[in-house]
């Protein structure tokens, strides 16, 4: 599915031969003109400002200097931290959403077995999806904490002993995975709402051609339940790239730049060195990668997403 | 037949324990770390760093709230929150709403053009506008004041019209006629009818936007600077580094910050969830 069916299908194009009044014309622009204001003003404008601020050097007081390329090629080739931050960013990612799908399909599953109490289970696992910000970063630090940290005391209890999470090179990044993984529960909800929208009779017809649990699990479910998958891969791309207050709160990018995100960087250059025209070369730079990977997903989209017979509704 | 159907049910009782026994785990691995935060918050400090670590306080220490919040101007800080959440979500209640009706109940050239726009732009990531956003806001004059962490919520919030309008759509239309041919006008059908008929997901807008411009801490720190304009965020944020390792404080002080955002959801837990399906299961 491309990025334009995609966009189609959310907006609901409808093909039927409308004739427009123009009394709601005019009101709908009215109405609509407000967001439309916000897009040029807070959008579209610094889009093109920042664009254009990224082939200068400027630190806010002086004129900016025209630089021509040499904001890209010191990020791309001489400054070696935009790359790096770039790698961990992307590795944090690709490791933390597949985990966070899997952990919150399961769940979901557990879920949806006609269990009792399961708006108790539910409130449990969804609690810790409405805590964020700093907060929580300063709990996890605590949890964390090698020697009377949570976490290392638990494991303890099983005779290991574990790493300086986030004082270690090697765990901070899964650190910090475990710390995004505490917050399932918001996909959960998600995915439990989806499979409760499954039909319960394909189940049934699936049952007595004599199909097996693991065969109706993915002939029926994930098939089903692709779309959602989809649109949370798609989201949790978006959200998870830019983690911030995380790693400036708990790590200040340490140790040795293991958690230097991206955005801790693009932080630092802007609001820190004031370097306003870098920092613009950095978020472009930012913005086509999530934009890559966001085209990349929706082109292997074909292979496993399935939609059900479109229906054309007039609205 | 009997023994199969015998076989069958103790298979079923074996796999609800199963079920029952890895939920159960796993609630109890969610909740930790919120028991944790509990139990240091109310230790005394000397008990914080004991080996190996106290799981319940031996010795509760009450005191450790009001101390720790009377370090800093916290009620300062509530109040500055709570301003800019209010407003950040009135204006985001209002606009979108307005905006997605326009998406969803009216006819007009350019809609669906617009509203692919307004898809797009909730995929980009803010960091790409905040820099000449920052420099605007500055030759405003407005750096230091609440106005960048404000205005931008009257201009109408992507995620939340996507969100509305998607249950706009499902109202019929005939009613809608019914009303415009009984005389009312077509904003009349938008704030008597279309807004009546959308409590709950105007009340899964109003909770998100509040979770979100609560725990909000991006924004804040780059537009404020004066200690008096902090939020609750960055006030968190300067006590961390001047009480750095004092993990009980640390904790009151997090406990508090976090206590509204816990109440609102268990008396609004069902806008949350319906907000979050219908935002992601569409």
């Amino acid at each position: 599915m491309s990025l334009a069916q995609f966009a189609k299908k959310q907006s609901g194009f409808t093909r039927l031969n409308i004739t427009y009044q123009r009394g709601e014309t005019v009101l709908a622009w009215a109405m609509v003109s407000p967001w439309v204001a916000g897009f040029l003003l807070l959008t579209a404008f610094p889009m093109v400002a920042s664009l254009a601020l990224s082939f200068f050097e400027w630190n806010i007081l002086t004129p900016p200097e025209y630089v021509g390329l040499a904001n890209y090629h010191k990020l791309f080739f001489t400054d070696p931290l935009p790359m790096h931050s770039l790698k961990i960013t992307v590795i944090f990612s690709l490791a933390s959403i597949p985990l966070n799908i899997v952990f919150g399909l399961t769940i979901a599953m557990l879920l949806n077995t006609n269990i009792r109490g399961l708006s108790v289970f539910r409130t449990i696992y969804y609690l810790p999806a409405i805590l964020s910000g700093v907060a929580v970063a300063i709990l996890w630090q605590w949890i964390f904490s090698s020697d009377f940290g949570l976490l290392n005391t638990a494991l303890r209890v099983f005779g290991i002993e574990g790493p300086a999470w986030l004082g270690s090179k090697i765990w901070v990044l899964p650190a910090f995975v475990i710390m995004r993984l505490w917050s399932v529960g918001g996909g959960m909800i998600i995915y439990l709402a989806g499979l409760q929208a499954i039909p319960t009779d394909l189940y049934e017809a699936a049952e007595i051609d004599g199909a097996n649990w693991w065969q109706r699990i993915f002939r029926i479910t994930l098939p089903m339940l692709s779309p959602t998958i989809f649109f949370q891969l798609i989201t949790g791309v978006i959200f998870t790239m830019q983690i911030f207050t995380e790693t400036f709160i708990m790590t200040d990018g340490g140790p040795a730049n293991a958690s230097l995100f991206y955005l801790l960087y693009l932080y630092r250059q802007a609001f820190q060195n004031f370097k306003m025209g870098y920092a613009s070369a950095l978020a472009w730079v930012f913005f086509i990668a999530i934009l890559l990977l966001t085209l990349v997903l929706f082109a292997t989209a074909k292979f496993w997403v399935f939609y059900e017979a479109e229906s054309d509704e007039d609205n | 037949m009997s023994s199969k159907g015998a076989g069958l049910n103790m298979r079923q009782i074996i796999s609800k324990i199963i079920v029952y026994l890895m939920l159960g785990l796993g609630s109890i691995v969610v909740l930790l770390p919120l028991q944790w935060m509990i139990s240091t918050s109310l230790k005394p400090l000397s008990h914080v760093f004991r080996f190996p670590p106290e799981f319940w306080p031996q010795k509760i220490v009450w005191s450790n709230y009001p101390d720790a919040l009377s370090q800093l101007p916290f009620d300062l800080y509530f109040a500055n929150t709570s301003f800019i959440v209010v407003l950040c979500l009135l204006g985001e209640l209002i606009v979108s709403s307005i905006v997605a009706y326009a998406f969803s109940r009216l006819r007009w050239r350019g809609r669906n053009v617009l509203f692919i726009v307004v898809l797009a732009t909730m995929m980009l990531p803010r960091q790409v506008t905040l820099i000449p956003e920052f420099i605007v806001f500055r030759h405003l004059g407005m750096i230091d004041t609440f106005w960048p962490l404000i205005l931008p919520s009257w201009f109408g919030n992507p995620f939340y019209i996507f969100l509305l309008r998607q249950y706009f759509l499902t109202h019929s239309r005939e009613l809608d006629q019914a009303a415009v041919i009984d005389g009312c006008s077509r904003f009349g059908v938008f704030w008597r009818i279309t807004l009546p008929m959308s409590k709950p997901v105007l009340g899964a807008v109003a909770i998100f936007s509040f979770q979100f411009h609560w725990n909000d801490f991006f924004r804040p720190l780059i537009f404020l600077l004066d200690q008096d304009k902090y939020t609750l965020a960055l006030g968190l944020r300067f006590f961390q580094g001047t009480f750095g390792t004092e993990w009980n404080s640390l904790m009151a002080v997090s406990l508090v910050v976090m206590l509204p955002l816990i109440v609102v959801f268990f008396f609004a837990q069902k806008h949350f969830i319906q907000g979050v399906v219908f935002t992601g299961y569409k």
